[in-house]
């Protein structure tokens, strides 16, 4: 529009379309991509070792299965949280809309889900054996059912695991992609907004995805020997931080991309993102999105991969840099998700969003809803070792 | 020379015709604005063999919010949400456009603004409400098909139906979407589906003391939308870039207006 074209000097008048006052999406929303992002990075660790065969992934190779199936169990609570009728949560697979893309979540959360729970039961299936021999009534029955009631675990039947698991890995990887680039989709598929109208959307998740999910697993995994008082595998680390290295580099580029495509294309609405950007944004984008939470680690992970560093400082290097990168994917998606919406369709001006602490989206939600995960996975650990006997031998 | 008897019976004919003349209704003017749609009320309505368009005169709005009032009244619109409201345009010589749109222009706009340093052009109030969009976005991104468009064109919300996730707010340019606080579903300007339904009109349209809003059947040629609509005045849109093709029409909106 023309008016829209005109001049940022339009902005004087902070017109905010009266509507527009709200962020009707707020820290739940933020929440959503970044839980299924975690998801997708920690599947792409597995994927790795059991399709890629990348050996040096075998000590976390278990523990990213597990990892992903914790936060894919609690995904949808966000969107419940969030939604204003959740009781009517299923009208989206009973009568989805087939114009819709937010329409396909559940079927595509239904699979993603069912692969991951079908792997993870081929993993462990001579551990849960194991189990089903030793427990008794109804815990021996659920052995049964998580076993296929088989206690074949010759070396056949192994064999016929590792196809399985071989196969459900590799139907998992496009599963797992279309899952976050549909949720990339989801705002990149939104017109009216200028920030999140790109097709560059679901590649700019794809990418941080993984870097949220293999962050996770290098800095759970480090985390949790330490605390148990365990070695580390080295070899395991440095292959993480490699993989971690490319998806940043790309993750970061393609965000990089996107703001100065707006910049250089002076698209539509152009002066209000960078308005935007450069106003509301200037802090959690500029300050802590590019130059904290990117730049920085962008160049630890540049001397980690050039030069020779001491194992145990390369490890602790390890934890803080994806620590760090961690907080940049939830930033990101805090910027994308709630600065998006704090443009205004007037083109005019910028609304402002104040979490709160105790609303259902609130604060506290945000923590109760981020710490569930991490008792699933607790529980989880009593059932599926998260790690195997063997990787205690290549260690100190 | 007229007498004192003849001079007051002209007085009063004068009068009584002065006064009939105020009060009669003249007809064929532009101001004339019907209370129904012709050829709907008492009749079946055939849903499938209907078209209407609105059009919002921007040179004729005064900024009254007789049309807001209406409408919060008409729906129990809770308060700090919207579905039609009235903006404030303010020109300065320097080019600037002012704009605001306090409570949605419910209060209309009884005093000037005071916070503007420059010499002003030139002022001039747009209404905004649902556009009715012939390819809408809220129906597109709908995800369990709550919201909808009718046979008749009407871009409709089943709050039976609606889950309450606010994608089609996300997803509508105008902003003319808010979710409702009371019943946590979607909720917008349906330009009085269920008047249109009797043959009334809409009921901002209705109050509208100007003719500022009009709406019609575009089925009927004698309907001044249709006459409108079908001539050679000049016609916008708002932001057809988004090719949303919306069903609202403005006349005499400048630039300016987004």
């Amino acid at each position: 529009m023309d008016a829209a074209h005109s001049s940022a000097a339009m902005l004087v008048s902070n017109y905010v379309f009266p509507n527009d006052l709200h962020v009707h999406w707020s820290m739940m929303i933020v929440l959503y991509p970044y839980i299924t992002g975690l998801v997708d990075g920690a599947f792409i660790i597995a994927a790795l070792y059991y399709l890629f065969d990348v050996k040096s992934l075998r000590p976390v190779a278990r523990f990213s299965l597990l990892f992903a199936l914790a936060f894919l169990a609690i995904a949808t609570l966000p969107l419940l949280l969030h939604l204003g009728r959740p009781e009517r949560n299923f009208n989206m697979l009973l009568t989805p809309s087939p114009s819709s893309a937010m329409a396909g979540f559940g079927y595509i959360y239904a699979v993603s889900m069912g692969v991951v729970v079908f792997i993870i039961l081929f993993v462990y299936r001579e551990d849960l054996v194991e189990l089903r021999a030793t427990s008794k009534g109804w815990l021996q029955l659920l052995y049964r059912a998580l076993t296929f009631d088989s206690i074949d675990v010759s070396e056949d039947a192994r064999k016929l695991d590792r196809k399985i698991i071989r196969f459900l890995v590799g139907i998992g990887i496009p599963i797992a992609v279309v899952l976050h680039g549909y949720v990339g989709f989801i705002f990149g598929g939104v017109k009216a907004n200028p920030t999140w109208s790109t097709p560059l959307m679901p590649v700019i998740f794809l990418f941080s995805a993984c870097v949220s999910g293999i962050s996770a697993i290098i800095l759970a995994y480090i985390v949790i020997r330490k605390v148990k008082g365990r070695s580390i595998d080295h070899d395991c680390i440095k292959t993480c931080i490699k993989t971690l290295t490319l998806f940043f580099i790309m993750a970061f580029t393609f965000e990089m991309l996107e703001v100065f495509s707006h910049s250089y294309l002076k698209s539509g609405y152009h002066h209000m993102v960078e308005g935007l950007l450069n106003g509301p944004l200037a802090s959690s984008f500029w300050l802590w999105q590019v130059k904290i939470c990117s730049v920085i680690p962008l160049f630890v992970l540049g001397v980690m991969g050039i030069f020779t560093i001491n194992k145990h400082i390369y490890n602790f290097t390890a934890a803080v840099v994806s620590a760090i990168l961690l907080l940049q994917v939830l930033i990101m998606r805090w910027n994308v998700v709630i600065g998006g919406q704090l443009m205004s369709k007037s083109a005019r001006g910028y609304t402002e969003f104040h979490p709160e602490w105790f609303d259902k989206e609130g604060i506290l939600a945000v923590i109760i809803v981020m710490a569930i995960p991490f008792i699933i996975l607790f529980v989880l650990s009593r059932i599926f070792p998260f790690w195997t006997p063997d990787n205690e031998t290549n260690v100190k | 020379m007229m007498d004192r008897r003849s001079f007051v019976k002209k007085v009063l004919n004068g009068t009584i015709a002065g006064s009939l003349y105020l009060v009669w209704p003249m007809g064929g003017d532009s101001l004339e604005i019907p209370e129904e749609i012709p050829g709907i009320k008492g009749k079946d309505y055939d849903i499938l063999h209907q078209e209407f368009a609105f059009i919002v005169d921007v040179t004729r709005c005064i900024g009254c919010g007789s049309c807001c009032v209406a409408d919060k009244r008409e729906y129990n619109v809770p308060d700090g949400n919207y579905r039609t409201w009235v903006e404030r345009y303010v020109k300065g010589f320097s080019d600037q456009i002012y704009v605001d749109s306090p409570h949605g222009g419910l209060d209309g706009y009884q005093h000037p603004r005071t916070d503007i340093d420059e010499k002003i052009r030139d002022t001039f109030f747009v209404p905004k409400l649902c556009n009715m969009c012939k390819e809408a976005p809220c129906v597109q991104v709908c995800p369990v098909g709550a919201t909808f468009i009718s046979p008749d064109g009407f871009i409709l919300v089943d709050e039976k139906r609606c889950v309450g996730c606010a994608y089609c707010i996300q997803a509508c340019p105008y902003s003319a979407r808010f979710l409702n606080p009371v019943t946590k579903v979607a909720e917008k300007c349906t330009w009085c589906y269920h008047r249109v339904r009797k043959g009334l009109l809409p009921a901002c349209v209705e109050v509208c003391p100007t003719g500022a809003r009009k709406f019609g059947s575009m089925k009927d040629e004698t309907s001044e939308v249709y006459k409108i609509l079908k001539g050679p005045g000049v016609l916008t849109v708002l932001k057809k870039e988004m090719g949303t093709f919306p069903a609202l029409y403005y006349k005499g909106a400048r630039r300016e207006v987004i």
